[in-house]
């Protein structure tokens, strides 16, 4: 049967069609859609493990066990799981493991275009690339099958494209999964102290050489030739991109992108006159295809940053831009993402952005806090930098830093990766203050659950996490609750917590207005009274999407209605936007915002 | 009405594209979902393409529906979209890079505030259709809000707006009405429906 499927559930059917029964992961644009889609198919299990690391651990004692695992992640997120990443590469799987590295070119929704082609080179790890859903689906199964043919991990890497694409895909019925599962004692393959990891080193080596040698007549490295005037040698979606310009050229589309067929290269080059590597951010073919000693062209006329698309490629190997259309000359207001109106975020933010301290932040929503008007946040690193940031700052600043330097985390982030620098502020006697705000969900990506929210991946109850009893053992010294709606006193406890001397930890409490499980409330939209707005613009510095500043001078003069003296216009709600947090109502002094009749 | 020789037949060689252009939570991917369906119970090949995520939060949001009997690329170049379909009026302007001169094109008369323009930094282009129009011959403008409130269903504005645009393409009406019957759920498709063929009437 033929369906509509992104490559991300084209990865989840592909697992599930060749039997595996066992996924794990930690949610992250790209990836996120692989692991929910995959936990819904029968006889499965997944779970969310609390951050990369974990997961692959996770997969990993899977995999000993016997199992054939799956394991999802993003780009940066293999960075949290290189650690277990480079050993598993020694022991092998027993089972099988196939990690999901989503790389996301452009940074669509990422803070860095890390290419993790690197990783499988650095790793010793083979890795499948996939141009789309068909392929996805494909490749994850060659994938498993190679994992248990090599006793290896295996990389399948995506892009954001191929991820977040749809396409085609031909679904077939489900292998069944067979349970190969049982406890075997080989402590010479699985305990790397250096006397075993030596031998196991070896291993490796000879595993990659065979792999080599299968890369050469891997069917999925498969050679188009059509005219030999230009050869093209590439992988993913960049062979779709050129296909679509340029149909006639031969290409060598390469299925497996590490380690890479020489021979095959060697005689696919022999065959064209001009030979081409279109691949999409770090050289990694190209550099590899000119130790070979061959003559190639790549980086020197395509861009090492951004991804492509037909007209980046088109651009490139013509040397010419394409034509368009006349553009009127119009100044486009630009439309970045912005937190959502009755965003608790909000709250907390405008209390922040007056209280002139150093934001070190996180990742997350309230990331976005950073840009006007809000201007909420100073730095944003990676997952969990905030809470070791703000510490070290606070360290480095002393006396000048006191009061001065907050860290803000949300939750999904905090039990990623910040449970250990609070532990580690509150043991070194750090005293910057840390909120952790906590909506009640991984919103960012999708409401995701975790420890924090109560329930499973796959819908179970869970113990749920109590994060005040956690700062409190860790040994922070004052921790607090705050409700960001309540902006008076978010700012009371915000000051006082500046204020003292220790470790504060104020947690920041207020579901993702989102998130359906946590809104019991129905609150009325608000409006603004036309008869009592003074024009301060207090609530246009909240940057919530339903408040727009409307100028008298673009106004008819009937409509004009004038408070104050100065006064050169007033706000308006779009009350089809508002949710009635009523934050824009609290900071407004006199009164003008008042709920929609 | 439209006029027979405005709708775009297939040509089993080429390529064609939509590009469908709004904010955030209008509905567009479901809208782009939608098309690709029916392209494909009509025995096309099609592929689509969008980016998720961080995009959603009331950003701007485009996805590219690239269609005919073989397809490579998700994502159409610059200068070589068909149809563009803007679900808001400013973001009608935001991609005209991607057209050529005799493509045409659909806005929903709808003004959303970006963040700049609530603040007063700068001023919404409300002469977005006009600018348009003077590069386009056929620029079609209609008001998906008030056909979705016609329908009874305010969230129907996307598939008000499949329905103008499928005056554009050559694809069996039954197959549109089967694919809305398929995607959404029991108690909306009715207003749905109801959307889609007012949009198709405008």
């Amino acid at each position: 049967m033929k369906v509509l499927m992104s490559g991300n559930e084209a990865i989840a059917r592909g697992a599930y069609e060749w039997g595996i029964r066992f996924g794990v992961g930690y949610p992250g644009t790209p990836s996120t859609e692989i692991l929910e889609e995959f936990s819904k198919y029968d006889g499965v299990y997944a779970e969310w493990a609390p951050n990369e690391k974990v997961a692959l651990e996770v997969g990993i004692g899977a995999a000993v066990a016997g199992a054939r695992a799956i394991v999802t992640m993003k780009h940066v997120g293999v960075n949290v799981a290189a650690d277990p990443l480079f050993t598993v590469s020694y022991t092998g799987t027993n089972g099988a493991l196939v990690i999901i590295t989503a790389d996301d070119p452009s940074l669509h929704s990422s803070q860095n275009e890390q290419d993790n082609r690197n990783y499988a080179k650095f790793a010793k790890i083979p890795m499948l690339e996939p141009a789309d859903s068909q392929e996805a689906k494909e490749f994850i199964k060659i994938a498993f099958a190679l994992s248990e043919k090599f006793d290896t991990p295996v990389f399948l890497r995506t892009t954001t494209r191929v991820s977040h694409s749809k396409s085609v895909v031909i679904i077939e019925d489900p292998l069944p999964g067979e349970d190969k599962t049982e406890i075997r004692i080989t402590p010479s393959k699985y305990v790397m102290v250096p006397a075993m990891a030596r031998l196991r080193r070896l291993e490796v080596e000879k595993r990659t050489q065979a792999l080599r040698e299968y890369a050469e007549t891997f069917g999925e490295n498969r050679m188009e030739i059509n005219s030999t005037e230009v050869g093209v040698i590439t992988a993913g979606m960049p062979y779709n991109y050129t296909k679509d310009v340029f149909p006639e050229f031969s290409y060598l589309k390469l299925g497996m992108v590490h380690p890479l067929p020489e021979k095959l290269i060697r005689e696919f080059a022999a065959k064209v006159k001009k030979l081409y590597v279109i691949e999409e951010l770090d050289p990694f073919i190209e550099e590899q295809i000119r130790a070979m000693g061959l003559v190639v062209a790549g980086k020197d006329v395509f861009p090492f940053t951004n991804e492509f698309d037909p007209g980046v490629v088109e651009t490139a190997l013509k040397g010419k831009k394409p034509t368009t259309v006349r553009l009127p000359e119009v100044a486009i207001p630009p439309r970045p993402p912005n937190l959502c109106p009755g965003c608790p975020h909000r709250g907390l933010f405008h209390v922040l952005g007056k209280l002139k301290t150093f934001v070190a932040g996180d990742i997350g929503c309230y990331t976005l806090s950073f840009m006007k008007p809000l201007e909420g946040m100073h730095s944003c690193i990676c997952m969990g930098a905030s809470i070791g940031m703000a510490h070290g700052m606070s360290k480095a600043l002393k006396e000048k830093g006191k009061g001065k330097v907050v860290g803000v985390i949300g939750d999904g982030t905090f039990l990623h990766s910040g449970i250990t620098p609070l532990l580690n502020m509150a043991y070194n006697q750090g005293e910057a203050v840390i909120v952790i705000c906590d909506n009640r969900t991984t919103a960012m990506t999708g409401m995701q659950e975790h420890p924090g929210t109560g329930y499973t991946l796959q819908g179970a109850k869970a113990k749920e996490l109590d994060i005040f009893a956690l700062a409190k053992v860790l040994g922070i010294d004052s921790v607090r609750v705050i409700d960001p709606y309540d902006i008076k006193n978010t700012r009371e406890v915000m000051r006082e917590e500046l204020a003292r001397p220790g470790s504060s930890v104020v947690i920041s409490r207020r579901s993702c207005v989102l998130f359906k499980r946590h809104q019991t409330e129905i609150r009325k939209p608000l409006r603004v009274d036309v008869n009592k707005c003074v024009g301060c613009r207090n609530c246009i510095g909240l940057g919530c999407p339903p408040i727009a500043w409307r100028k008298f001078a673009d106004m008819p003069a009937d409509q004009v209605i004038k408070n104050a003296k100065k006064q050169e216009g007033n706000s308006f709600i779009d009350a089809d936007l508002c949710t009635g947090c009523t934050i824009c109502q609290q900071v407004c002094k006199v009164g003008a915002i008042v709920e929609v009749e | 009405m439209s006029k027979k020789s405005s709708i775009e037949k297939i040509n089993p060689t080429e390529v064609k594209s939509v590009l469908m252009a709004g904010v955030g939570g209008q509905g567009i991917l479901r809208a782009s979902d939608i098309l690709c369906l029916v392209m494909m119970e009509s025995g096309m090949d099609v592929k689509k393409s969008e980016v998720h995520g961080m995009a959603q939060r009331g950003g701007c949001v485009t996805s590219h529906v690239r269609y005919g009997s073989k397809v490579y690329s998700p994502i159409e170049r610059k200068g070589n979209v068909d149809i563009l379909l803007a679900f808001e009026k400013l973001e009608s302007l935001r991609y005209l890079d991607y057209l050529k001169p005799d493509s045409r094109i659909i806005i929903n008369e709808l003004e959303l505030y970006p963040p700049a323009v609530n603040l007063g930094d700068m001023t919404y282009p409300g002469q977005a259709i006009d600018l348009v129009k003077e590069s386009f011959k056929t620029v079609k403008v209609v008001k998906a809000h008030e056909i979705a409130r016609k329908a009874g269903n305010l969230r129907a504005e996307n598939t008000a707006l499949l329905g103008v645009l499928s005056q554009w393409l050559d694809l069996e009406i039954t197959m549109w009405e089967k694919i809305i019957w398929e995607v959404f759920p029991k108690k909306v498709v009715d207003a749905n429906l109801k959307a889609f063929h007012l949009g198709r009437a405008a």
